[in-house]
């Protein structure tokens, strides 16, 4: 109306502060209710890889990557984290408002992984679901939005899941790393969390390091595009920004978990970073499972949540191509010690293992055509 | 294509959905809506814990159609542990022979795709119980 003052905002997200901070922090606190990890049993040895495609000769990047069996897929697995996490936070899963899958090997290009977890889990009809994509990150973008959700208090529960069964061409560097796994986490209240998150940060550019046509069944990289202008600057990035913003130092953090593509690249980037390599071990799991993309860092975590002490500090920061990464801070609180029994830990699953030879890989993976 | 009896049948072949008696409290997997006990009616619906032992058990070599991909596989008799026996595949035994009286927990997985074009068919089976923590 003419001639009056214009009212006053009230909205928390008008403050000008929100808009100077690249830091992204929800209105209401928010964190981590329950966890769950799936890895699958199966294992190929880096070395079998190497036996068919360069006679064995050649360093190798992990040891060895996980190998889904025959009847799973990104479904299935993340049911089964879902369910670890729902076990863990022992909440009723009809609270839960969105459930969400991040992956690029969802088992349909049209038709949501999230509804068939949902359906599975109990937590339809009155919830959000949705699949998300951006390479190894899906998952934690939709951590992200989770505690957006959470934080304005639109929702009590919204489960984030970082899931993959990933491709590689036969022959191809990537044949080595490409692995299945992943981990769902459940985002609430803080007061109800095992670990709080007090913020989190995303730094994405257009780099042209990695990529899949609809119609291809095998990615392709952009071989010079993957290290430096890819991996390096987006998670060194990412971490710094959030840590110059929060006042924090590697030294002020218990752990820390990065994406995971081979071993040298987080180990590097932790380095390059500050840390010691004690901080980033219990979460460094690719030199035993390989590279699980949407579920590499979130999978990571739960190796760490699985160990840790209340008050520690964790810096998560994952990577994905195309490129973007999401680095969060969390701080854990005395309610991990009394829920992480309840769900088999990450290492039940590393250690659950029945090693593969090539030829069953091609079986399992469906490399063979037989018709 | 029978999508409608996979639909039907997908809340009890996701998280192993039942009833129970409201008269005499027996479990009931698959829900049939009247007690084999005492003849009730049983509403109720009721979620199994999924624990079970294997009651006997048979490896299929020559499978039947659409699930050749899978064979060969080992088929249980599953008795769960609130009590109703049901059949079912063992699946991630890895290099573990399938025994007689061997605990098992179920998983939801692949059961079998319609074609290359069809709908996927998600189901329980049971795997080896993994510790729960340590």
């Amino acid at each position: 109306m003419s001639g009056t003052a214009p009212a006053q905002s009230t909205h928390p997200a008008a403050h000008p502060a929100v808009g100077v901070s690249p830091l992204m922090r929800p209105h209401y606190p928010v964190g981590i209710v329950g966890y769950g990890a799936y890895i699958p049993r199966y294992r190929l040895p880096a070395s079998e890889v190497a036996r068919i495609w360069t006679d064995g000769k050649g360093g190798l990047p992990v040891r060895e990557k996980a190998v889904p069996g025959l009847d799973e897929d990104v479904a299935t697995m993340s049911v089964e984290a879902a369910r670890n996490a729902l076990k863990r936070a022992g909440i009723d899963p009809a609270l839960i408002r969105a459930v969400w899958v991040g992956s690029e090997s969802h088992p349909y290009a049209v038709k949501p992984t999230s509804t068939i977890v949902a359906e599975a889990i109990g937590a339809v009809p009155n919830t959000q679901a949705a699949d998300w994509e951006f390479a190894c990150k899906a998952g934690t973008e939709a951590m992200q939005a989770a505690i957006g959700l959470v934080g304005a208090a639109m929702a009590r529960y919204a489960l984030c899941i970082g899931m993959d069964t990933a491709q590689s061409r036969p022959g191809d560097a990537l044949e080595y790393t490409a692995a299945a796994g992943g981990a769902a986490i459940l985002i609430g209240p803080a007061e109800e969390s095992l670990a709080t998150i007090s913020a989190s940060y995303s730094y994405v550019t257009d780099t042209p390091d990695f990529w899949r046509r609809p119609d291809d069944s095998y990615p392709s990289h952009g071989d010079r595009f993957t290290g430096e202008p890819g991996y390096f600057n987006h998670t060194l990035s990412a971490a710094k920004a959030l840590m110059e913003a929060l006042e924090t130092s590697a030294s002020d953090y218990t752990w820390a978990v990065f994406h995971q593509p081979n071993l040298k690249f987080p180990q590097r980037a932790a380095k390059m970073l500050g840390f010691e390599q004690e901080q980033t071990a219990p979460g460094l799991l690719v030199g035993d499972i390989g590279n699980t993309y949407a579920g590499s860092c979130m999978v990571g975590l739960t190796g760490i949540l699985d160990i840790t002490q209340p008050d520690d500090r964790i810096l998560m920061v994952s990577y994905g191509s195309g490129a973007g990464a999401d680095a969060f801070d969390l701080t854990v609180t005395d309610k991990v010690l009394e829920r992480r029994d309840g769900a088999p830990m990450t290492r039940d699953y590393v250690a659950r293992r029945t090693e593969i030879d090539y030829a069953t890989y091609t079986r399992y993976r469906r490399k063979l055509r037989t018709k | 294509m029978e999508l409608p009896r996979h639909w039907r049948l997908q809340n009890q072949r996701y998280g192993l959905v039942g009833e129970v008696c409201d008269q005499c409290g027996v479990k009931l997997f698959p829900p049939r809506d009247v007690c084999p006990s005492c003849a009730e009616p049983a509403h109720e619906q009721y979620t199994f814990s999924g624990r079970g032992q294997v009651y006997s058990h048979s490896t299929v070599y020559s499978a039947p159609a659409g699930y050749e991909e899978y064979a060969p596989y080992t088929v249980a008799l599953v008795k769960l542990d609130e009590g109703p026996m049901l059949t079912a595949q063992l699946t991630d035994l890895g290099d573990q022979e399938p025994e007689i009286g061997m605990p098992v927990e179920m998983v939801t997985r692949r059961l079998r795709a319609e074609g290359e074009q069809g709908m996927i068919v998600y189901g329980y089976k049971f795997r080896p119980v993994m510790s729960q923590g340590s």
